[in-house]
């Protein structure tokens, strides 16, 4: 009788292991099996909420969503797992680069998106990436101050506002979480550039951080907006769409570039290189990009598009009512440009590391 | 078949499953923590030890002893407010303990996310606490309470302390009340019989939940990650870091064998502690 | 005297652990969906959440993984405690069966993903469910052998002498003794993986087909006080509550037996 009970243990077993071979039961990952089916990952609410279903509509090709809450999330899981499974991934131009160099990304091909024709002139020349061929751009904009108007006194002009905030503002200030735009808002406030690789400028931007950090109320790179439309912040490092969000909500809340300048950012879309549906893929950028998609996308998210037919085609209310959405592209060419920092970025997360770890 | 045979047939699937499922992939995270971070993030293989020699830097020890009090401070408070809990549940009368144990133990059914969560809406800063306390006239200014060491500890002991409360029950439980009747009916006081006989006999429960706590607390990453705004850096986070942000698994793997590492001393520890406690209370004349 | 400061303390400690708790309930209801004005009952925020097809797909595959990921646990871990218990006390095998609950959630998260990578595995529920089951059943066994340390094995042999093979015997002697561990060992299985946040983030396949509603709720607390969390909280934990509180009584009723 003991072989019952092998029996039935062995057989759990295989079935659970046979699973694990067959692969999906029921709900899962169908991408290897549909032939017109795509698997993106977004962040949540970055793009209109149905559509993929219009994209379906239009296209046959059927989109599944994948939602990352920061860049670093969506890269830890295509840089371990080589991207497999996911055919559009959408990240910030640094992280595009590095896809791009770890071999994870797969070259564009124009000829399948004739809608490239739509964007800027200036959107095809961005440093990271000369001719978009890895990567096509699909919000760009700047990182400044987002704040309550009505609870801060005077205008924001300057880094410095945000770093060693006025006695009214200690534990009412957020910064941005993510590295790169934390050492920025440091390096902005001293001249510096935003790439900034020598370990001595570093270093004093780390100090000054450490000293800022005892002024703040936390550090956010998704929620800023509603501590200020709560009043839980005054005064808030902000990418210029998402204070929108705030602006939204609050006509007292307003945003600001800093005296110094900013970056320029840009949030593109890349297909992996382990895409087994190119060709769809091509397909839901080459849809994104077209003028009526962007436009829609630009009303839905409160962000710029890189797109020039959908921007020119956007309603003057909307402009008047989001002043950042209505910055020429020349000025915003203006602003230095997020590059990845290669083997220096190394040392800015370690500077982050000290930063946050500081009492 | 014998029954060693035949015990060791029972335990084989599940044995089998930990091996291929824990034993073999922690091994590929141990091989890891001696190669070297790529320049874009992926794993150059120079074996070497760089790793654990950069762990040793100031700056992630100060991070492992910060992990280490805010665990510590939060182990201290639960088992300051579990004891007299558990006490009084085990005071109560019998066909009542299971009902009041089962209350303790019910919340922790509920999402360890929403429960996490629960505390921003309270802890805020135009939160339910800071407007109560302002609407009773008692702060002018919100208190800052929120994204800092004291919401990161009052996640900590909010979640953990169920286990505690059941760990010095089950403690107390076994206690034989002869002993502390016996102390009685030599004159102490309640007071002295609860500091000579009950509490030293109890430590082990005691003990048992606090380093349950400990343990989860140092190891934590969505406490400090949603309660601590980012402001708090703990061990669990340093890891979630290395993985994700600086892509740099070496130096994750390096940190977390040297958290497991941590883990294991202090159950050791304690199984230590507790098998001496246990042969001191054999031993006729202890 | 003492022992009224006792009962006020443990007062105090249910208002700590169920305050929480009870204000995210209450807020469920609240129209404004804002934590600190109250502007009327209202039930928007449970249609809203009933209308939201991504949650209740992340709803559904939650279940999935957490009953698939106990049955499997229930039985290797019950089979796994009750071969160890009857064996020398070895070390090896009580740190090996102690390491997946000590193990942060963080590392074994990696080091499977990684594993999965290595192996070229398809990621999806599956793997999610084959992460589960490990620590699943190092807590399942543990729960079957805390009931089996109070076992009579005299009667096994009590059965087998009065003629029942050893597969009748454990139907109808061990098995209704050690069941209260485990079903209590399966319900907390179940609450854990049902719970489990990072171990399914790092383990689970591309797109919505394998999210979990702790994945979801995740995001949505990053993502800022969302009024839906409210009342998805307040389902959650009523469920989870009545289900607890049966298995309970069934429990009960078994020891009783």
């Amino acid at each position: 009788m003991k072989r019952i009970f092998t029996t039935v243990s062995t057989a759990a077993l295989a079935v659970a292991l046979g699973a694990g071979a067959v692969g999906p039961w029921g709900l899962g990952s169908g991408a290897a099996l549909a032939a017109d089916k795509i698997v993106i990952s977004n962040w949540d609410g970055y793009m209109p909420k149905d559509l993929p279903e219009k994209f379906k509509a239009e296209t046959g090709i059927e989109v599944e969503v994948a939602l990352h809450a920061t860049n670093e999330e969506i890269m830890g899981k295509v840089v371990a797992g080589k991207g497999k499974g996911y055919d559009v991934l959408f990240v910030s131009s640094p992280f595009a680069e590095v896809l791009h160099k770890l071999g994870l990304s797969a070259p564009i091909d124009h000829a399948k998106v004739p809608n490239f024709a739509n964007l800027y002139p200036e959107a095809a020349s961005l440093e990271y990436d000369p001719g978009n061929t890895f990567s096509a751009p699909y919000a760009w904009g700047t990182t400044g101050l987002c704040y309550r108007s009505d609870l801060v006194e005077g205008t924001p002009s300057s880094w410095n506002d945000l770093l060693n905030p006025s006695d009214a503002l200690k534990g009412k200030v957020t910064m941005l979480a993510t590295d790169r735009w934390l050492m920025a808002a440091g390096m902005l406030a001293k001249g510096y550039s935003v790439n900034e690789t020598s370990q001595a400028k570093i270093d004093e931007v780390k100090s000054q951080l450490i000293e800022t950090k005892k002024d703040l109320l936390a550090y956010d790179d998704t929620t800023f907006y509603s501590k200020l439309v709560s009043g839980e912040a005054s005064l808030v490092h902000a990418w210029d769409g998402w204070c929108n969000y705030g602006i939204a909500e609050n006509d007292d809340i307003k945003y600001v570039i800093p005296q110094e300048g900013t970056d320029l950012w840009v949030d593109t879309m890349v297909i992996t290189a382990a895409s087994e549906n190119k060709d769809a893929a091509h397909a839901f950028i080459n849809y994104i990009l077209s003028a009526d998609n962007g436009k829609w996308v630009a009303e839905n998210i409160l962000y710029k598009v890189p797109n020039k037919a959908a921007m020119e085609a956007l309603d003057g209310g909307l402009l008047a009512s989001f002043p950042n959405l209505d910055m020429a592209p020349a000025d915003m060419m203006k602003q230095e440009q997020l590059r990845d920092l290669g083997s220096a970025q190394k040392a800015y997360t370690k500077a982050v590391t000290e930063i946050t770890a500081s009492n | 078949m014998n029954s060693q045979r035949r015990s060791l047939v029972l335990a084989l699937p599940g044995l089998g499953w930990l091996t291929v499922f824990m034993i073999v992939p922690c091994l590929i995270v141990f091989f890891f923590s001696f190669f070297e971070r790529g320049v874009y993030g992926g794993i150059e293989y120079n074996f070497g030890f760089d790793n654990f020699l950069r762990a040793a830097e100031p700056i992630y020890l100060s991070i492992f002893l910060g992990s280490a009090r805010i665990a510590a401070l939060a182990t201290l408070i639960a088992v300051i407010i579990a004891y007299p809990a558990a006490y009084a549940i085990s005071l109560a009368p019998k066909d009542r303990q299971n009902t009041y144990l089962f209350l303790v133990m019910l919340p922790f059914w509920s999402n360890y996310l929403i429960r996490t969560y629960a505390w921003i809406v309270l802890l805020n800063r135009e939160g339910l606490i800071n407007k109560a306390l302002g609407g009773a006239g008692i702060i002018t200014e919100p208190l800052p309470i929120l994204y800092n060491d004291f919401a990161v500890i009052t996640g900590l002991v909010y979640n953990y302390l169920p286990f505690v409360i059941l760990a010095i029950y089950a403690s107390l439980q076994r206690l034989n009340p002869e002993l502390r009747e016996a102390s009685t009916d030599l004159g102490a006081p309640a007071w002295v019989t609860f500091l000579r006989v009950t509490l030293p006999l109890t430590l082990p429960g005691v003990a048992a939940g606090a380093v349950f706590v400990f343990v989860l607390s140092i190891g934590n990453f969505i406490t400090p990650d949603l309660l601590g705004g980012g402001r708090i850096q703990m061990v669990g986070n340093l890891i979630y870091d290395q993985f994700l942000s600086a892509r740099d698994w070496p130096f994750g793997a390096a940190l977390s064998l040297i958290l497991i590492f941590i883990m294991m001393l202090l159950l050791f520890t304690q199984a230590v502690f507790v098998n001496r406690a246990q042969q001191a209370r054999a031993a006729p004349d202890g | 005297m003492a022992r009224r400061a006792l009962a006020a303390h443990l007062a105090l400690t249910y208002g700590f652990l169920y305050g929480p708790i009870l204000v995210l309930m209450v807020l469920s209801f609240n129209r404004a969906g804002l934590p600190t004005v109250w502007t009327g009952f209202s039930l928007e925020w449970y249609v809203t959440l009933a209308d939201s097809p991504a949650i209740l797909a992340a709803a559904l595959n939650t279940i999935i993984v957490a009953v698939v990921s106990t049955v499997i646990a229930t039985t290797l871990g019950t089979l796994l405690a009750l071969g160890v218990e009857r064996r020398r006390q070895s070390n090896a095998v009580d740190a090996l069966l102690f390491a997946p609950m000590i193990i942060p959630d963080i590392v074994l998260a990696i080091a499977l993903l990684s594993f999965f990578t290595l192996l070229e595995v398809t990621l999806g529920l599956h793997s999610i469910i084959l992460s589960h089951v490990v620590f699943n059943i190092a807590f399942v066994c543990a729960v079957v052998r805390t009931r089996l340390k109070h076992f009579d094995y005299a009667i096994i042999e009590a059965s087998i002498d009065l003629g029942a093979d050893r597969f009748t015997t454990f139907r109808r002697v061990t098995l209704p003794v050690i069941f209260p561990g485990v079903l209590a060992g399966a319900l907390l299985a179940f609450t854990l993986s049902f719970d489990e946040f990072i171990i399914a983030f790092f383990t689970a396949g591309a797109g919505a087909s394998s999210t979990t509603l702790p994945m979801r709720i995740y995001s949505m607390i990053r993502f800022g006080v969302t009024p839906e969390i409210n009342a998805m909280a307040t389902i959650i934990m009523l469920i989870s509550f009545t289900l607890v509180f049966f298995s309970q009584r069934l429990n009960r009723a078994t020891v009783s037996d």
